[in-house]
């Protein structure tokens, strides 16, 4: 199961930290730090896929933005690659061509668009059609 | 501007993002963010009371600025509030707050709670789901108690929507991790089970993670969703790539569902339903049959999508282990990953064919691909595909391809990654040792790992080497020979200088006859590295000086010169100084008889389980890292995390590694173990690992003497040989504590003095143990005390309580009894004996003894009945690679069947009939009781009565009893 979800870009900035499980404040830190620094090392003949600690990170580079996914070792890798995708996709719809920006002046939407994908660390629903027709509805409401 | 953020309001926090990105400096943006703290403050507290849309917006800056990385201590009420809002922006944003803000004060928990309470019974779904996601978001304990119970009836009701079943599902699984006990399926079991069934795909997506968590906990309750499972797949697996419509995903369909339903079924063995099994066989021979259909699309998404399911499917063969055919098919389907252009196939087809190679049915498939990933090893750009080539190689490795294996190893190993070059080292060693058909071809393996990546050969290496060499003669020329060629490189590493320095005091004389290694050329290369050593690694020459003197006489006048300098008999290292000055002593006045008794050849080692495995699987093991800062998640996900706990035996090596004294590289104390395994600082240090047994064998019987015939006179301060030498050795008594692992009671120790019985009696995870201390000479024992240590790890309450329930009588009458009763209590596992110590004085002079007590962690088991059936179910459950502990090793005692049997018997574990298939071979089970936990434990014993050979195997729940069990077993046979 997924322990943590990181959206950062190349600077290292945060666009999205959800947890899955406790930490405090100084370990999500060190936490976000680490996973920069293994994650924009690596190249595109590199694979999508990084140990870390007793974990490892899956991660998909789009643009300037790294989205990582941090999972059990004994963990599906290509599920979870393509459940990135899968979720970009779906912000990519939302947002009509969604851009950094879409994602730090709407970041209370975002988190709704992951509620709606993953929840308690597990995926929640994969069709695209289901989860943006829900998006929409909650959209119109006030 | 974003396209969506436009229409729905919010303004001012747009602008006050835009305000933040346009600081120029970290202090223009704490301005601006104190300023806009102020203004929030004084709206909160203001009088007007505030609409619900000021709220929510305040309360998402508020949000906002925690997210930057500032503290935020207030507006937790006005989040509060919002969620009592019957719009949805306002409560979706109050709900976000407290998600990510969590806030353990105990009346805002109360108000939270029923505003949650509201919202779940509202029919409202929107409002449910937002509750739902709160609760699964901070799944809390308060929380599971207010609404575990709650949850399972909004999943299984008739009427509830399918996004709210989705989240309830899901909530209770969050709920579950956190806090088991409260999550009561019983009655519910059933109805979620068919959760499986739900036509709604999202629903049973969600349902189906719970599902195998619960099943994992409980597989009984809820095996039947294996049937259901199945039946769900194979309508996935059958359907066109259009059918699922919402749920294809690339034209594959349903991916997601499919690895999950995949990866529940490995939670249970192969289905006994004859045709659900052929149902899933079906399905797994399609999905390895798709696998070679041209794709429906050149993107990597339909590819990705195809081969997750095709991935979990080989991890479900593998689970089985059981299908031949099928394992051979993913064997070949990974061979072409091996070459696919895409890295991550290649990867992922490195690790799985690690788990095939193991497999009995595919490692020979697996064995073809050998060139494709030597190759790989050495082209690959990613470090991280060339470890798992690495490990490939190494779980292929036999004996039929052993010498290519290790030759491409040991040339890589010259230009590896320092990250992995300590791992890469130990598997060559390790391999080197175990296929070794002539050992002077492991001996020149080691030697070139010394020369190639001597900073990362680790002393359980070199010790190994010496080990080997010394147990067999064949071998030991050929090591003289080749070590002492290579100490003639100008620049060699110090562990070549150690090995070089062992290896010739022992078997220099083997050399000797050639004029180019005559005795003096031998030591006059060895003493050209002395200067550059270390402290540990010259107190070995030192030693292999004093064996030189020896070996060869005509060296001893060049060698006493040599001690005699003030570099050496004033060091200002006490160790090196003791050292040169109690050789040079012994040289010079012990006559050659003494001296060849005191420096004889070294004994054999006990043929044992390399030190080195153990060190890898520690290395490996899941608590080999520790990660004290994950530790939260070990609580919550229990097993699931995959993260063990830290072994005992690991902390102990840590903590004896930071307080391994000097001498432990010395030779001659290897010879007397006593002062390593009975020091508490050295308990478990790797020296003792690697060389524990060698006391009992035959000729430190003899020194044991030599230290009891000192014992009886007053001791002074010069009359130590060394100091090593002065307490009397332990190695029967290592020996003795053996003998009681399968027994109960017994003589403990005899000597010319004294008795000492024993009786002792377990029960659950408590002790008790009476020792009978008797007075065997006519004299009275004076001032008699008794102390229980517990030594390192045991200190720090691995097992405690161990304590004398009355002081023994401080005066012994000769031919009397005393007796004294120890109560003890197993908190967690262990590994070390306590320690007994015994004083007294017998005529003038001061007795010491020190006694390992024969409590063993098998002390604590219960015994446990089953049937072949279970039996074996259990074992495929603990399948963890470290769960497991195993070896092979000579019989040492008649391996007669009665005998056999009442050994394990003595065991404590249950002796099961008819669950083996070969009635040959032994099998037990029990329970291992500690205060903390219990460790179920599995047991095989096979004996090979032709090649006088066993094999044991342990699994158990916790991987440090595995360990020790099986350490403590295989010398009972």
């Amino acid at each position: 199961w997924i322990r943590f979800i990181l959206i950062q870009n190349r600077a290292g900035k945060t666009r999205l930290a959800k947890w899955y499980m406790q930490f405090d404040d100084d370990e999500k830190q060190k936490l976000i730090e680490e996973v920069h620094a293994v994650v924009t090392v690596r190249d595109a003949k590199h694979t999508n896929f990084v140990e870390f600690r007793n974990f490892k990170i899956i991660y998909r580079r789009y643009a300037g933005l790294y989205f990582c996914i941090c999972v059990d070792v004994t963990d599906n890798n290509l599920a979870y690659l393509e459940g990135i995708h899968n979720f970009v996709e779906v912000l990519n719809e939302y947002f009509h061509n969604v851009c950094e920006l879409d994602l730090v002046f709407n970041f209370y939407k975002v988190y709704t668009v992951v509620d709606e994908m993953f929840l308690a660390g597990e995926i929640r629903e994969t069709s695209q059609t289901k989860v943006l027709k829900q998006l929409l509805m909650l959209q119109s409401l006030e | 501007m974003p396209a969506v953020s436009k229409g729905d309001g919010m303004r001012g926090l747009a602008v006050f993002i835009s305000d933040i990105r346009n600081c120029k400096s970290k202090e223009a943006e704490i301005k601006r963010i104190n300023k806009e703290l102020a203004n929030i403050r004084s709206k909160f507290k203001g009088d007007k009371a505030l609409d619900g849309y000021s709220k929510k917006k305040y309360v998402c800056k508020l949000l906002f600025i925690f997210l930057l990385g500032h503290d935020i201590d207030f507006g937790h009420m006005e989040a509060v509030n919002l969620l009592s809002s019957n719009k949805y922006t306002e409560k979706q944003i109050g709900y976000l707050f407290i998600s990510v803000l969590v806030n353990s004060n105990s009346e805002l928990i109360r108000l939270i709670n029923n505003a949650i309470k509201n919202d779940l019974s509202s029919r409202n779904p929107t409002f449910m789901c937002l509750a739902l996601h709160c609760i699964a978001n901070v799944g809390s304990r308060e929380m599971a108690e207010a609404f575990a119970s709650e949850i399972p009836r909004i999943l299984v009701a008739g009427d509830t929507m399918d996004s709210v079943k989705q989240s309830a599902a899901l909530c209770l699984l969050r709920l579950y991790k956190t806090s088991p006990d409260l999550v009561l399926m019983g009655e519910w079991t059933s109805r979620v089970v068919h959760l499986l069934n739900d036509q709604h795909m999202g629903v049973v997506t969600a349902a189906i993670s719970l599902i195998t968590c619960l099943s994992q906990k409980n597989p009984d309750e809820f095996k039947t969703c294996v049937s259901l499972a199945v039946s769900r797949l194979s309508r996935i697996v059958s359907s066109a790539s259009t059918d699922l419509q919402d749920y294809t995903y690339y034209f594959v369909p349903a991916p997601w569902l499919s690895c999950k339903l995949l990866r529940l079924l490995q939670c249970y063995p192969p289905p006994e339903d004859g045709a659900v099994k052929g149902r899933l066989v079906e399905c797994l021979e399609t999905i390895l049959n798709k696998a070679q259909e041209p794709p429906k699309s050149k993107k990597v998404q339909h590819s990705n999508a195809k081969n997750a399911i095709l991935f979990e499917a080989i991890s479900l063969i593998i689970h089985y282990d059981s299908e031949p055919n099928l394992l051979v098919r993913a064997c070949n389907q990974l061979g072409q990953f091996l070459q696919h252009r895409e890295t991550n196939l290649r990867y992922l087809a490195l690790e799985s064919m690690c788990t095939l190679a193991s497999s009995e049915f595919s490692h020979e498939a697996v064995k073809t691909h050998i060139e494709t990933v030597i190759n790989a090893l050495k082209t690959e750009r990613d470090v991280s595909v060339r470890q798992r080539a690495a490990d490939l190689l190494y779980a292929m490795c036999d004996r039929s391809n052993a010498k290519q294996i290790v030759a491409e190893m040991l040339s890589y190993l010259e230009t590896a990654d320092y990250s992995i070059r300590e791992e890469m080292v130990l598997k060559v060693a390790i391999l080197a040792e175990k296929y070794a058909v002539d050992y002077s071809w492991y001996v020149d393996t080691i030697l070139n790992l010394i020369r190639i990546a001597g900073d990362y050969v680790s002393e359980e290496v070199w010790y190994r080497v010496i080990q080997i060499v010394i147990n067999r003669d064949d071998v030991q020329g050929y090591a003289a020979k080749t070590v002492f060629e290579a100490l003639q490189a100008p620049a060699c590493h110090e562990n070549m200088v150690k090995v070089g320095g062992y290896i010739l005091g022992e078997f220099g004389n083997l050399i000797a006859g050639d004029p180019r290694s005559s005795p003096l050329v031998q030591f006059n290369l060895l003493h050209s590295k002395f200067h550059l050593c270390s402290v540990p690694t010259r107190a070995l020459l030192l030693s292999a000086y004093i064996k030189f003197i020896n070996l060869f006489p005509e060296t001893k006048a060049t060698i006493q010169e040599v001690l005699r300098c003030d570099s050496q008999i004033r060091n200002s290292d006490v160790e090196l100084q003791q050292r040169a000055v109690e050789y040079l002593k012994l040289s010079s006045i012990a006559s050659t008889d003494v001296l060849a008794t005191v420096l004889e050849e070294m004994p054999p080692f006990p043929e044992r389980e390399s030190s080195i495995l153990a060190k890898l699987k520690k290395k490996k093991g899941p608590g080999a890292v520790s990660v004290p800062d994950l530790e939260d998640g070990k609580r919550e996900g229990g097993e699931l995390n995959g993260g063990g706990e830290r072994g005992p035996d690991s902390a102990a090596m840590s903590a004896s590694n930071a307080s391994t004294p000097s001498p432990s590289a010395d030779l001659l104390g290897m010879r007397s173990a006593a002062p390593m395994s009975a020091a508490p600082t050295s308990a478990g240090s790797l020296l003792v690992d690697v060389f524990s047994e060698a006391g009992p064998a035959a000729p430190s019987a003899a020194v044991n003497d030599d230290g009891f015939l000192r014992d009886l006179e007053p001791p002074t301060e010069t009359s130590g040989l060394s100091s090593e030498l002065q307490t009397p050795v332990d190695s029967p008594f290592n020996a003795s504590s053996r003998r009681f692992v399968c027994k109960n009671n017994g003589v403990l120790f005899e000597n010319q003095l004294l008795q000492i019985g024993i009786k002792s009696e377990y029960r659950q995870n408590l002790g008790r143990m009476y020792l009978f201390y008797g007075n065997k000479t006519s004299v009275q024992f004076a001032s008699f005390t008794t102390t229980v240590s517990c030594p390192g790890e045991l200190q720090s309450h691995i097992l405690s309580i161990l304590r004398a329930t009355k002081p023994v009588e401080p005066v012994v009458e000769g031919g009397a009894q005393i007796q004294q009763v120890l109560n003890i209590e197993c908190l967690t596992d262990f590994s070390e004996a306590p320690l007994l110590n015994i004083k007294f004085r017998y005529g003038g002079a001061l007795q010491n003894l020190s006694l390992k007590l024969p409590v063993t962690i098998n002390k604590f088991f219960q015994p446990t009945e089953m049937t072949s059936h279970d039996f074996f179910q259990r074992w495929k459950q603990l399948s963890q690679p470290q769960q497991e502990a195993q070896k092979i090793f000579k019989a040492n005692h008649s391996m007669d069947t009665e005998v056999l049997k009442a050994k394990l018997l003595g065991l404590g574990t249950a002796l099961l009939d008819d669950v083996d298939p070969n009635p040959e071979n032994y099998v037990c089970a029990g329970v291992i009781q500690t205060k903390g936990q219990q460790v179920g434990c599995l047991l095989r014993l096979e004996p090979n009565g032709q090649a006088q050979m066993y094999r044991l195997t342990l699994r158990c729940s916790k991987d440090s009893v595995s360990l020790r069990l099986c350490e403590l077993l295989a010398q009972q046979f």
